[in-house]
C-alpha cells in the first residue's frame, strides 16, 4: 500500500501489507471516547516517569557542545591544549578526527554542512564537543576551548540577504529556486470585476519551540550495539539518521523514547548531539549524556518562519469571494529552504473561491534552521487570510461568521481532481461555536465608556495533514488470563496516544483499562511508526489498533464458536464472557475457553490501510476570543475562548480537550508574546535566547474561561474515523484574537505579536473612528 | 507577563512567582546572594568557611526526610544535587536560570526554583521534591488531583507544577481562581495544560479541605 506522503520524513517509508480483514466502524462505544484518565498519569505525577533527560546510567559521562559566536564565521584554528588538562575531561572532538566527517542538513538530495563544518553560518553551528565526568567539568572545558575565528560579513534578513551584493550564506547563493506559483481562475480578471477589493500586508513573529523538556540523548555501547534513550517524537526516524551517519545497520541501533517532555515539531528531526553524544561514548569506552542548554535551544533547535504575507481579496456585494491573491516571503535560516512551507494552504483550501494565486518567495540567511513547528507555515496563513476576512467583512457591512458561512468550500479545490472532503465540518463549527459563544449578544454589546474595551473575534482554520494513513502496524496480544498488550511504535508526545490506543483495545475486547499493558516507542521491540507529528497519530494509529484487536477477537470468536458448537457470527464478547447474541444462554467465559487455555497467548496483527481514493480528510476549526484591551497600556488580554472542532471522532474527550487548549495557548503566545528577536543591525545575534527574554504564555495570560465544541460529523473514512486534532487547535487562534481586538478598538493589527507597542502605535495613528464604528457611545 | 488590567497589588502568594522573582532580580541573571536571599528569611550564616574555588564543602541535606551529608562543590546548584548526585529525576531541568520552574522544590515548606539554589546554601534545610509527597506507592493528593483533571500533556513540567500547587496550598487552603493563578504563574507549560492545571488545584484544596 502506498504510503502517506510525509513531509518530515526524507526518503521512502515501508510499505505495509494491506489489512486481511477491516472491522466496521463502532456505532455506539462504551470506552472509546470516554474521558477518562490517562493509564499513565501515575507515572507522569508521581515521578517515576523516566524521561530521556532523567536516564542516569553506570560510569556516564556528561557532554556540553562549544559553538559559534558569530553569525557568520571560519574557523581557523581550534585548539584544545588547555582544555585537555582541564580536571574529569575524557574526550574532545573536533571537525577532521576519525568518524567526525557526518554530512549535516540536507538529505538525499544532498548535504550543505557538516558535523563540525569550520563555515559556521549562523551564530550556534557546532564547533566542538566535550565530555567529561560532570556537566560543570564539561562546561568548564568547553570555555577552556581557544578558537580563531574569521568573522564573515553576514546578513540576516530576507530583504538584505536577496540583494546580488548580500554577503553568500551559502555556495550558489542566498535565493533558492522559488516553487512554481500555484494559480487557479484569472485572478488579474476577477479583480478588475469585483465589487469590493482590499489589500494589506501581514507579518508574523519567528516563533521557537521551546518544548520544557530539552534536546538531546543518553548513549551507551554495547559492542558493535547502540542505545540510545533520546527525547524524540520518532524513534525509527533516529534510528535511520544514526545509522546514516555511523555507517551502522539498522538492527544496531535501538533508540528508546517511553517519555519525551514535549516537541512541538521540533523533535521530528534527529539532532547532531545524538551523533556525538555516540561518538564520545565509542571513543571513551563510557555511556554518554548530552543535553543541550536552553540558550542552544533557542539558537539552534528549529523555529517557526518569520513570514510578510502580503494579501489580496476580492468580493461580491453579496460576499462571495471571487479572487485571493498572495505573495509569501520568509526564511528558514542558513540550512532550510522552506522559509514559506504551508502559509499559502489555508488561502488556496478554506473558502470556495475561483480566482487563487500563490507566489512564495525564499531565502538562505544568517540564523538559525527552521524545523517544523506544528502547522508549518497554517498559523501564519491563516493569520494573514482570517484578518482578511474579518476586513472584508467590514468593509461589505457583513457579520463575520456570515460571511464566512457564505464561502464554504465542499470540495477541496487546491488537490488534483477537485475531491470532496470524506467531511468538512466547518459549517457547522462556525454555526455551533457562534450560538454557543453567545457570538450575535457578545457583537451587538455596548461598549462601556473606560480606557478597558470589550471585543469579540472569530477566525477559522483547517490543516493540510490530519488524515493518516499506511505505514502502520501494530501487534496486540491477549493473555490466558485475559489481560492484554499494546505493541506499537508510535510515541506518546503528551497527545494520550497511549490512553487511547488501550480504549480502542478495552473496548474491542473488553479488558478494563488497568489490565492493559503497553509497549512503545522503542526500536528494539516494537513495530515501525512514522514520527508523531502532523497530527496524523491518531488517524494513522488508531484504525491498526482497532485491526489487531479485532483480528485478536475473530481468533477467539472462531475457537469460542468451534466449542459451543455454534456460528461464529451468532457470538459477540459481552463482560469476560462469549455469548450467543440469539440465545444469551448459551456462553463460554474466557477462561473456559479450550483452545485459548492450551495456546494461553492469541497475537492480532493490525495493518493500517488506506483512506478512500477520491476523498479529501482534512480537520477544520473555528475560534472564538473575546479580549480586553488597555488602551493607556496596550495591554490584551484574553478573557475568554472557545474553540469549535471537526476532528472527527474524539477517542478521549478529556486529552482532546486539553490538546485544543494547549493548542490555543500557543496561539496565544504566537499573537500576543513569542518573538524571537535578533540583532539585525549589529552582531546577527539572538537577542531572546532564553525564557525571560522569549515570552511563553504563563499561567496569567491563558484564559480559565475556555470551552470547546465538539463537531463530530461521524466520519467513516477509517474504521475509527478520527482525524487530527494537535494542529487545527492552534491555527485560528491568533488572528481570532486580532479580530477581537480589532472589534474592541476599532483599528486592525496586520502584525503578530500584538504586543503592548504595536497596540499603543496603532491606537495612536488610529483616525477618528468613523461613527458606525462607535458602538454603543 | 502582567495581564492584570488593575493596578491593585498582587495578591500575597508564597513561592517564586515569575513576576515577583523577575522584579526582584531584574533579569534571569542572578547572583549568589539574591539566590539565599530567597532561599530563606533567616539571618545570614556568620561563621561561613572559606572553600576554595574548585574545592568540596560538606553539607548535609534533609530530602524527603532522609538526611544526607555529602562533599559538594560550592557551585553545584541544588538541582544537579538532587538529580545527579541522589539520583531524585522526579524534580526536572528546564533552563538552569529560574525562568521555568520545571526545578520547583519545596525548602522549608516554600517553592523555590532548585536550580537557582545552590547546594551549600541548602546546607540543613528541609527539602521536599514531588517523589517526596508519596506515601509508600500512594499519590498524595495534589499529585492525585493532578492526574484526575488531566493536568499535564508531555507531563515534563508537571512535578514543578505539583510542587508549586503543594506550597501554595499550604499557605492558603482555600484560593481563588485568581490566587491559583498567580501562585502558578512561576511554572511555565509548554503544553499549555495550565485550565486543566486550575481545575486541579482547585480539586487539591477540595481535597485537602476534607483531610484527604
Ligand atoms: S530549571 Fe529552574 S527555573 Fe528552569
Ligand atoms: S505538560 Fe508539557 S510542558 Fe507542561
Amino acid at each position: 500500500m502506498k504510503p502517506e506522503d510525509l513531509y518530515f520524513w526524507d526518503g521512502p517509508l515501508p510499505e505495509t501489507q494491506a489489512p486481511t480483514s477491516t472491522p466496521e466502524p463502532w456505532t455506539e462505544t462504551k470506552v472509546v471516547g470516554k474521558p477518562v484518565t490517562r493509564v499513565d498519569a501515575y507515572d507522569r505525577v508521581s515521578g517515576s516517569a523516566i524521561y530521556p533527560s532523567d536516564v542516569i546510567l553506570p560510569d556516564m559521562l556528561h557532554a556540553a557542545i562549544l559553538s559559534c559566536p558569530h553569525a557568520h564565521a571560519m574557523v581557523k584554528k581550534v585548539d584544545t591544549s588547555a582544555a585537555a588538562k582541564t580536571p574529569g575531561v575524557r574526550a574532545i572532538l573536533v571537525d577532521g578526527q576519525v568518524g567526525a566527517n557526518v554530512p549535516w542538513y540536507g538529505g538525499r538530495s544532498g548535504f550543505a554542512s557538516r558535523l563540525f563544518d569550520p563555515h559556521c553560518r549562523y551564530e550556534g553551528d557546532e564547533v566542538a564537543v566535550v565530555a567529561a565526568d560532570t556537566i560543570y567539568q564539561a562546561w568548564d572545558a568547553v570555555r577552556a576551548i581557544k578558537v580563531e575565528y574569521d568573522v564573515l560579513p553576514r546578513v540576516t534578513t530576507v530583504a538584505e540577504a536577496m540583494k546580488p551584493t548580500a554577503p553568500a550564506v551559502r555556495d550558489g547563493g542566498n535565493v533558492p529556486q522559488a516553487p512554481p506559483p500555484y494559480s487557479r481562475g484569472d485572478v488579474d480578471a476577477a479583480f478588475k470585476t469585483a465589487d469590493v477589493v482590499l489589500e494589506h500586508t501581514f507579518t508574523t513573529p519567528c516563533e521557537l519551540h521551546n518544548p520544557m523538556e530539552l534536546f538531546g540523548c543518553v548513549v551507551k555501547w554495547d559492542g558493535p550495539r547502540l542505545t540510545v534513550w533520546e527525547s524524540t517524537q520518532g524513534v525509527y526516524a533516529v534510528q535511520s539518521t544514526v545509522a546514516r551517519a555511523l555507517n551502522l545497520p539498522l538492527a544496531n541501533v535501538r533508540v528508546i523514547g517511553h517519555y519525551m517532555g514535549g516537541g512541538f515539531g521540533a523533535k521530528l528531526d534527529t539532532g547532531k548531539y545524538s551523533i556525538m553524544a555516540a561518538l564520545l561514548a565509542k571513543k571513551t569506552g563510557r555511556p554518554v549524556r548530552l543535553f543541550v542548554s536552553r540558550e542552544e535551544a533557542c539558537r539552534s533547535m528549529g523555529n517557526r518562519p518569520a513570514n510578510t504575507i502580503t494579501l489580496k481579496a476580492a468580493a461580491k456585494k453579496d460576499g462571495t469571494l471571487v479572487a485571493l491573491q498572495s505573495r509569501v516571503v520568509g526564511s528558514g535560516g542558513a540550512y532550510s529552504e522552506g522559509g514559506t512551507g504551508g502559509v499559502d494552504f489555508v488561502i488556496r483550501e478554506l473558502y470556495a473561491c475561483p480566482n487563487v494565486k500563490c507566489e512564495n518567495q525564499s531565502a538562505y540567511v544568517n540564523a538559525g534552521p527552521q524545523r517544523a513547528f506544528r502547522a508549518p507555515g497554517h498559523p501564519q496563513g491563516a493569520w494573514a487570510l482570517e484578518g482578511m476576512m474579518d476586513a472584508l467583512a467590514a468593509k461589505l457591512g457583513m457579520d463575520p461568521v456570515d460571511l464566512r458561512l457564505k464561502n464554504i468550500a465542499l470540495v477541496s479545490q487546491s488537490r488534483n481532481g477537485n475531491p470532496p472532503y470524506s467531511t468538512t465540518g466547518f459549517a457547522d463549527c462556525l454555526r455551533e461555536g457562534a450560538k454557543t459563544f453567545g457570538w450575535a449578544d457578545a457583537r451587538r454589546k455596548p461598549q462601556a465608556p473606560a480606557h478597558i474595551k470589550r471585543g469579540v473575534g472569530v477566525a477559522g482554520g483547517m490543516w493540510q495533514g490530519g488524515s493518516g494513513g499506511p505505514p502502520a502496524t501494530v501487534i496486540v496480544k491477549l493473555f490466558a488470563d485475559g489481560s492484554a498488550n499494546l505493541n506499537m511504535g508510535a510515541a506518546d508526545i503528551g497527545c494520550g496516544t497511549k490512553t487511547w490506543g488501550a480504549q480502542i483495545v478495552s473496548e474491542e475486547l473488553g479488558v478494563p483499562l488497568d489490565r492493559i499493558s503497553i509497549e512503545h516507542a522503542d526500536t528494539g521491540t516494537t513495530q515501525f511508526a512514522t514520527p508523531s507529528g502532523g497530527s496524523k497519530t491518531a488517524p494513522t494509529e488508531s484504525p491498526a489498533i482497532h485491526a489487531a484487536a479485532f483480528d485478536v477477537k475473530q481468533q477467539l470468536m472462531g475457537m469460542a464458536a468451534e466449542q459451543l458448537k455454534l456460528p461464529a457470527a451468532d457470538l459477540e464478547l459481552r463482560g469476560g464472557e462469549v455469548v450467543s447474541k440469539t440465545d444469551p444462554a448459551k456462553k463460554v467465559a474466557l477462561g473456559q475457553i479450550q483452545a485459548f487455555g492450551r495456546r494461553g497467548l492469541l497475537v492480532g496483527i493490525g495493518y493500517r490501510g488506506m483512506n478512500p481514493a477520491g476523498k479529501a480528510v482534512n480537520p477544520f476549526a473555528v475560534h472564538f476570543a473575546e479580549v480586553e484591551v488597555n488602551t493607556r497600556t496596550g495591554e490584551v488580554k484574553v478573557v475568554r475562548f472557545l474553540a469549535a472542532h471537526d476532528s472527527g471522532r474524539i477517542l478521549n474527550l478529556k486529552t482532546f480537550q486539553n490538546q485544543v487548549f494547549g493548542g490555543i495557548t500557543m496561539g496565544i503566545g504566537f499573537g500576543l508574546t513569542e518573538d524571537r528577536v535578533m540583532d539585525d543591525k549589529q552582531l546577527g545575534k539572538v537577542l531572546s535566547a532564553n525564557l525571560h527574554d522569549y515570552k511563553l504564555p504563563t499561567a496569567l495570560d491563558a484564559p480559565a474561561d475556555k470551552t470547546v465544541v465538539v463537531v463530530d460529523l461521524h466520519d467513516t473514512f477509517s474504521s475509527t474515523g478520527a482525524k487530527g486534532v494537535g494542529e487545527p487547535a492552534t491555527i485560528p487562534t491568533a488572528p481570532a484574537i486580532a479580530n477581537a481586538v480589532c472589534h474592541a478598538i476599532g483599528v486592525r493589527l496586520t502584525d503578530a505579536p500584538m504586543s503592548r507597542a504595536r497596540v499603543l502605535r496603532a491606537l495612536a495613528a488610529q483616525k477618528p473612528a468613523p461613527a458606525s464604528q462607535k458602538r454603543g457611545e | 507577563m502582567d495581564h492584570d488590567n488593575t493596578d491593585k497589588p498582587a495578591p500575597a502568594t508564597p513561592g517564586v512567582s515569575r513576576r515577583g522573582f523577575i522584579t526582584s532580580v531584574g533579569t534571569g541573571a542572578i547572583g549568589v546572594a539574591a539566590a539565599a536571599s530567597l532561599v530563606s528569611a533567616a539571618p545570614p550564616e556568620t561563621q561561613a568557611d572559606v572553600v576554595a574555588a574548585g574545592g568540596m564543602s560538606s553539607v548535609s541535606l534533609v530530602v524527603n526526610g532522609r538526611r544526607h551529608t555529602m562533599l559538594v562543590e560550592p557551585r553545584w546548584s541544588l538541582l544537579y544535587v538532587l538529580r545527579d548526585r541522589l539520583g531524585l529525576t522526579g524534580t526536572k531541568i528546564g533552563c538552569e536560570r529560574g525562568e521555568c520552574g520545571a526545578c520547583t522544590v519545596l525548602i522549608d515548606g516554600k517553592a523555590r526554583y532548585a536550580c537557582m539554589t545552590l547546594a551549600v546554601e541548602a546546607d540543613g534545610r528541609d527539602i521536599t521534591t514531588i517523589e517526596g509527597l508519596m506515601t509508600g506507592e500512594e499519590l498524595g493528593t495534589t499529585q492525585q488531583a493532578f492526574a484526575d483533571e488531566d493536568a499535564f500533556q508531555c507531563g515534563y513540567c508537571t512535578p514543578g507544577q505539583v510542587m508549586a500547587a503543594e506550597s501554595l496550598l499550604r499557605v492558603n487552603p482555600s484560593p481563588t481562581l485568581d490566587e491559583i493563578r498567580q501562585g502558578m504563574a512561576g511554572n511555565l507549560c509548554r503544553c499549555g495544560a495550565y485550565a486543566h492545571i486550575f481545575k486541579a488545584v482547585a480539586k487539591a484544596a477540595d481535597l485537602k479541605r476534607q483531610g484527604r
